[in-house]
């Protein structure tokens, strides 16, 4: 007989997710899953709607990265108004959005960081939750703290002065951007009063940077070996191999480094990479085609990004890049907790790219759309805060959506996720008869390492969406409730 | 110069009346611009996150909007704890308590904050915010004009404070 241990919700995550540990008689993990809860219907919610509508509409499925879908939807709609896959805008409509872009991945990551990550650095994975958030990092570390709120912030600024607002920004449109980025917008950035400027947020990032460093010199053994398994790894690279994280062509490496989807162009992706579909999860979980199910599963994000780009194109971050390359003799980094270091180099390298773009005049540009010959076909990627997003959809002569096709980031890392799970599982849980919080909070921890989001689309008091299903040992759903 | 006050809604207008806290605020900023209440600030986003704690620092009143699906007639207010604040299942969204506890814990200082619940009905993928709920919406907005027409920050907080106890909740 197995015995079940459910741990629910996973804190500090984004959404809703489950996770169940099955033990055997010996108490000893026969079998890890991690659950999650993720709406299809939105493939279908925009069916129907004129074409021109997607980069607004698609910002619906989250809050927590709309920008994301909204630049990936714009940039699949750019193929559609024959306006090129990404290189083909104007100056002032590629920079714009790159710089919201840009600004997405900063306050993103700084968030993971500062509010996510940084209490269990600051106070240990076995300290008690009570402390073990961002109160408690105000409480002891205020500085810290206050660098998080404010770096937060600045993204979110960022944001809104390109995308027009913070809800349902329509700064992307097919084949450009509405608005460039006045005189005063850009003085508020490059010229603020410390500490909300451009320059301060470099230097934030790269002190972030030197936290991380020095707890991992500390706890090396840890920070290394916490769920560190060999897998692929795919991201978007600039052509000439730079890390790009708005466009650039699809590469795969193996856990040795070998390419194995070698920079293919991301409008046959399809080509390239499947879905499959397993019964306890409505997450469907992608794999390179050309490996197959069993082997072909790959991670993306920040740790997948820096393992397959060739060098970072900012000072900076580059440097630091070199640090990070050259702990592991320049192969690539399976260490799961590195993603954290992975992270902070890219916010690094956001906050460089945000403020060299500051300073472009092309920003103040007013060519902001380029239409072309119109396709019924395109496909939008874009490297979200959480990895490779892809976006893929049809229309018909009437401009109408006819098919949708969302592979969100958490998708792309649904296997890894579920292989981190099942090895933190079996090191910390075997054999144990008793399963405490620290056991608990440390699957939750690799969970968090990749900053999952789970689909948050309402949250009105009191509403929590989050749906339970319970399945027998032979897979059978026996349970479904709606919480 | 900060505003003395912020009315601040929340929620996904993508999921119908979960966007009830940013319909508000669209309704309440129109009218505020019409009568030229230019000492209000007003802001809107799909859910909290910890930089609104900078936001309503410095203030003297903030005012949050959101949906509710509690067992209430059509809204009500409730005055914003600190103490309430939880350990959030996500970092990703807070909740007005939690905003206001890392507001005391790093700025020491913080507004009187409330929170106005609008009871909503409906939560499916569509844009529109449901007849009921807007009914509800319409008497919340009735509501807090009366109180906010005062212009002083101490009788809204008075006129508030006599609300909570009074709520429809």
């Amino acid at each position: 007989m197995t015995k079940k241990i459910t741990i629910e919700p996973v804190t500090r995550v984004e959404g809703h997710g489950k996770v169940t540990i099955h033990l055997d008689d010996n108490f000893n993990v026969a079998q890890t899953r991690l659950h999650i809860v993720e709406f299809r219907g939105f493939e279908r919610f925009v069916q129907g709607k004129p074409y021109w509508e997607a980069p607004v509409l698609v910002q619906r499925l989250c809050g927590i990265c709309p920008v994301s879908h909204h630049l990936a939807a714009a940039k699949a709609m750019d193929v559609i108004v024959g306006a090129g896959t990404g290189e083909g805008l104007t100056p002032t409509g590629k920079k714009m959005r790159r710089l919201m872009h840009y600004g997405q991945m900063f306050q993103s990551h700084s968030l993971h960081f500062f509010h996510l990550v940084s209490p269990d650095l600051l106070f240990g994975y076995d300290a008690n939750p009570g402390i073990r958030n961002v109160i408690g990092v105000a409480l002891e570390h205020k500085d810290l703290a206050v660098q998080g709120v404010m770096m937060r912030k600045f993204g979110q600024e960022v944001i809104k002065a390109t995308a027009g607002k913070k809800i349902h920004g329509t700064g992307a449109i097919p084949g450009g951007i509405n608005k460039n980025l006045s005189i005063q917008e850009r003085d508020f950035f490059l010229k603020g009063a410390d500490p909300f400027n451009a320059d301060y947020m470099v230097n934030w990032a790269l002190g972030a940077l030197e936290f991380f460093k020095g707890y991992h010199k500390a706890n090396a053994q840890f920070i290394d070996n916490f769920s560190h398994f060999p897998s692929n790894h795919l991201s978007l690279v600039r052509k000439d191999g730079a890390l790009d994280l708005y466009h650039g062509v699809l590469r795969a490496v193996d856990h040795e480094g070998k390419k194995i989807l070698n920079d293919v162009d991301y409008q046959e992706y399809y080509k390239y990479i499947q879905e499959e579909v397993r019964t306890w999860s409505y997450m469907k979980f992608p794999f390179l085609t050309s490996i197959g199910k069993e082997n072909g599963w790959y991670r993306v994000g920040p740790l997948a990004r820096l393992n397959t780009c060739d060098f970072i194109p900012t000072p900076l971050a580059q440097k630091e890049f070199e640090v990070y390359k050259a702990y592991t003799k320049g192969k690539p980094n399976n260490m799961c907790m590195h993603m954290h270091w992975a992270r902070l180099i890219e916010t690094l390298h956001s906050a460089e790219v945000i403020r060299d773009l500051l300073k472009d005049p092309d920003l103040q540009g007013d060519n902001l759309v380029v239409k072309g010959k119109k396709c019924n076909e395109g496909v939008g990627l874009i490297e979200a805060p959480r990895g490779t997003l892809f976006h893929h959809y049809k229309i018909d002569d009437n401009d109408q959506i006819t098919m949708a096709n969302l592979i969100v980031s958490t998708t792309n890392n649904n296997q890894p996720m579920n292989n981190g799970v099942n090895f933190v599982a079996k090191a910390m849980m075997n054999g144990k008869k008793e399963i405490t919080e620290p056991m608990m909070n440390a699957v939750e921890v690799v969970i968090r390492a990749y900053d999952p989001c789970l689909s948050c689309a309402t949250h009105a008091l009191g509403k929590m969406p989050l749906e339970i299903s319970l399945y027998d040992s032979n897979d059978k759903l026996i349970d479904r409730k709606n919480k | 110069m900060k505003k003395e006050i912020i009315i601040y809604g929340y929620g996904n207008p993508g999921r119908q009346d979960d966007g009830l806290g940013n319909a508000f605020i669209e309704h309440l900023e129109e009218w505020a611009q019409e009568n030229r209440f230019d000492w209000m600030d007003f802001d809107s986003n799909y859910q909290l996150n910890i930089e609104d704690a900078e936001l309503i620092a410095d203030r003297k009143v903030a005012i949050f909007v959101d949906a509710s699906v509690e067992d209430i007639d059509d809204f009500c207010v409730t005055v914003v704890n600190p103490e309430a604040a939880q350990i959030e299942f996500t970092m990703h969204a807070v909740s007005p308590s939690f905003v206001l506890q890392l507001c005391n814990e790093i700025y020491h200082n913080s507004p009187d904050t409330y929170l106005l619940h609008i009871k909503g009905y409906e939560w499916e993928f569509k844009e529109e915010i449901s007849e009921n709920a807007i009914k509800n919406m319409n008497k919340a907005l009735y509501y807090l004009k009366d109180i906010l027409k005062a212009g002083s920050m101490d009788l809204i907080n008075e006129n508030l404070s006599k609300s909570v106890i009074l709520s429809h909740c």
